[in-house]
């Protein structure tokens, strides 16, 4: 039901989506797949077999030049100078009042080279945001957008592995050796040179396989043949949001925005004030760059300087040891009715405390869960809270987060 | 393409009537496949209770998917005979199949309704 004057951005993989009858949806300015079976089927794969993604809506940034970790240092709350070559890195900008630009993944694809993953909703800003500050540090690195340019397929689920393994060139790297939050170009079957990550948003092992927009309907196809047999379906947008919800993870929009800090979204961890960066000197280019792999050396050229200023650092110093004003914390109910985004959060008398942020019933417990910012005296573990459910009072309890944790 | 069969009847608010809907019958009353496909899987029904008195266009009950809630429109007045118990536990026939093991609730008619749509005027409306 967009009413929206500019139409929606189309993913490359616009025509496999129709052609396997997939219900669209309008998402952060795009056209894309809401489900193409069922939402508790797609869920429930992920969970036990696979499910294969299109998130191409999400914005890559590549950040590149002499200075470019340092300018990230600068730009970003966390240490990326730090960033062994290959990493990736669950990280945040933040605003000078401490408040969350968006939450990214950034990946070191090489010494001088960055790719920041960002929200589709917030791709723009982040765009803007990291020229800005390069430029107001004196920082030489530029920003590029490629997100018109590249495809985002993500393979989720335990048969990953066995799957992307499957679709890659004989003799290539397996990518069942690549470590949980690591990274490695890849030649796959027909030709087709991949960026793959073992990250994902479900809960599950998995990759995320960034490929040319020109090849990704052919990579797409072979992932979805390769991964029949192992029980691979297409998977829309509604299970991935089931299914980072009852893994814990938080989304923009909901669990983190402008007006929260890392430390309330209870992710100080991704603030780092102090220790040494390694970055390029840039008084020595030119020596040689490592090629693709999976090496995490230190380059040669590196010096070692102590975290400087970053944007936001003194708003986040002065809560990041008091006591927050709200915590978020995971909800379960036994009822059936489950809470959405935004009911009121209420104690004993009725009176709103909180706001939930994301819930559902959960397809994996059978029970609703929620995510919601309550006040710290209802934060412990076994608090029993209400939630107004469409105007009656629904008893749920707190409980540690994540939801839903996979065996190792 | 979601079906909408023939002889039923069809609110705009996408639910579907099956019977005479003159005052004294009995009809028996559904989601469309339209909306079921809409809402995705539905976990969990709550319909009107026996003998809940309902009227044509009012909030009678909601269905839940694990995308979304939705409520349930009456879109006859009258008052509730029987509710579906089978989808206490298989709440996803209102998906599977909704204009058969689907349905939801009946209603005794205490007055009749001009205003539902037939086959072809609920479809232009759903295009």
């Amino acid at each position: 039901m967009s009413t929206a004057e500019t139409p929606a951005l189309r993913s490359p993989l616009h025509e496999e989506h129709v052609s396997l009858g997939a219900t669209m949806t309008e998402f952060a300015g795009w056209d894309m797949p809401l489900r193409y079976s069922g939402d508790v089927a797609e869920h429930t794969a992920v969970r036990t077999a696979a499910g294969l993604y299109d998130l191409s809506h999400m914005g890559e940034l590549m950040v590149t030049g002499p200075d470019a970790a340092a300018a990230l240092d600068y730009a970003l709350v966390g240490h990326m100078s730090r960033m062994r070559l290959w990493a990736a890195k669950y990280t945040m900008m933040c605003d000078a009042n401490g408040g969350i630009v968006d939450d990214l993944v950034v990946y070191r694809r090489d010494w001088d080279h960055f790719m920041v993953v960002a929200n589709a909703s917030n791709r723009i800003e982040v765009a803007r945001e990291l020229a800005a500050r390069f430029d107001a540090g004196g920082f030489d690195a530029a920003v590029s957008d490629e997100t018109a340019a590249l495809a985002l397929i993500a393979v989720q689920g335990p048969a990953a592995a066995a799957i992307v393994g499957s679709l890659c060139a004989a003799g290539e790297a397996e990518p069942a050796g690549l470590k949980y939050y690591s990274a490695a170009n890849l030649l796959l079957e027909g030709g087709h040179h991949a960026f793959v990550a073992r990250t994902g948003y479900t809960g599950e092992d998995g990759f995320e396989l960034f490929v040319g927009a020109d090849v990704a309907a052919d990579v797409w196809r072979s992932a979805l043949a390769a991964g029949a047999s192992h029980g691979l379906i297409p998977c829309g947008l509604a299970s991935r949001d089931s299914l980072r919800l009852e893994a814990g993870m938080p989304l923009y929009g909901h669990e983190l925005s402008a007006d929260t800090t890392p430390f309330d979204a209870g992710l100080g961890r991704v603030v780092a004030f102090e220790g040494p960066a390694v970055v390029l000197s840039s008084s020595q280019p030119g020596a040689a760059a490592p090629g693709a792999g999976l090496s995490d050396q230190v380059d040669p050229r590196a010096v070692s300087v102590e975290r400087g200023a970053f944007v936001g650092r003194e708003a986040l110093a002065r809560v990041a040891d008091q006591a927050p004003g709200k915590v978020l914390v995971g909800l379960v109910g036994d009822g059936r009715r489950s809470p959405r985004a935004g009911y009121a959060v209420t104690d004993e008398d009725g009176r709103q405390v909180g706001i939930v942020t994301s819930g559902i019933p959960s397809p994996t417990l059978g029970q609703p869960i929620a995510m919601a910012y309550v006040p710290p005296t209802l934060a412990e573990v076994g608090t029993e809270v209400g939630i107004d459910v469409r105007g009656r009072r629904e008893p749920m309890r707190v409980v540690a987060l994540p939801f839903y944790k996979r065996q190792a | 393409m979601a079906e909408i069969p023939d002889g039923l009847l069809y609110s705009e608010e996408h639910e579907w009537v099956r019977g005479d809907v003159s005052p004294g019958a009995t009809v028996t009353v559904g989601i469309t496949e339209y909306a079921a496909e809409a809402l995705g899987d539905v976990v969990y029904v709550e319909p009107p209770s026996v003998g809940d008195e309902v009227r044509a266009g009012d909030v009678c009950g909601e269905l839940e998917s694990t995308k979304a809630v939705s409520e349930l429109y009456s879109p006859v007045t009258g008052t509730v005979t029987e509710v579906n118990g089978q989808l206490e536990n298989a709440p996803d026939m209102v998906n599977s199949d909704a204009y058969g093991d689907g349905w939801i609730f009946k209603v005794e008619l205490s007055e009749g309704n001009e205003d539902l749509l037939d086959a072809d005027a609920y479809g232009e409306k759903t295009e």
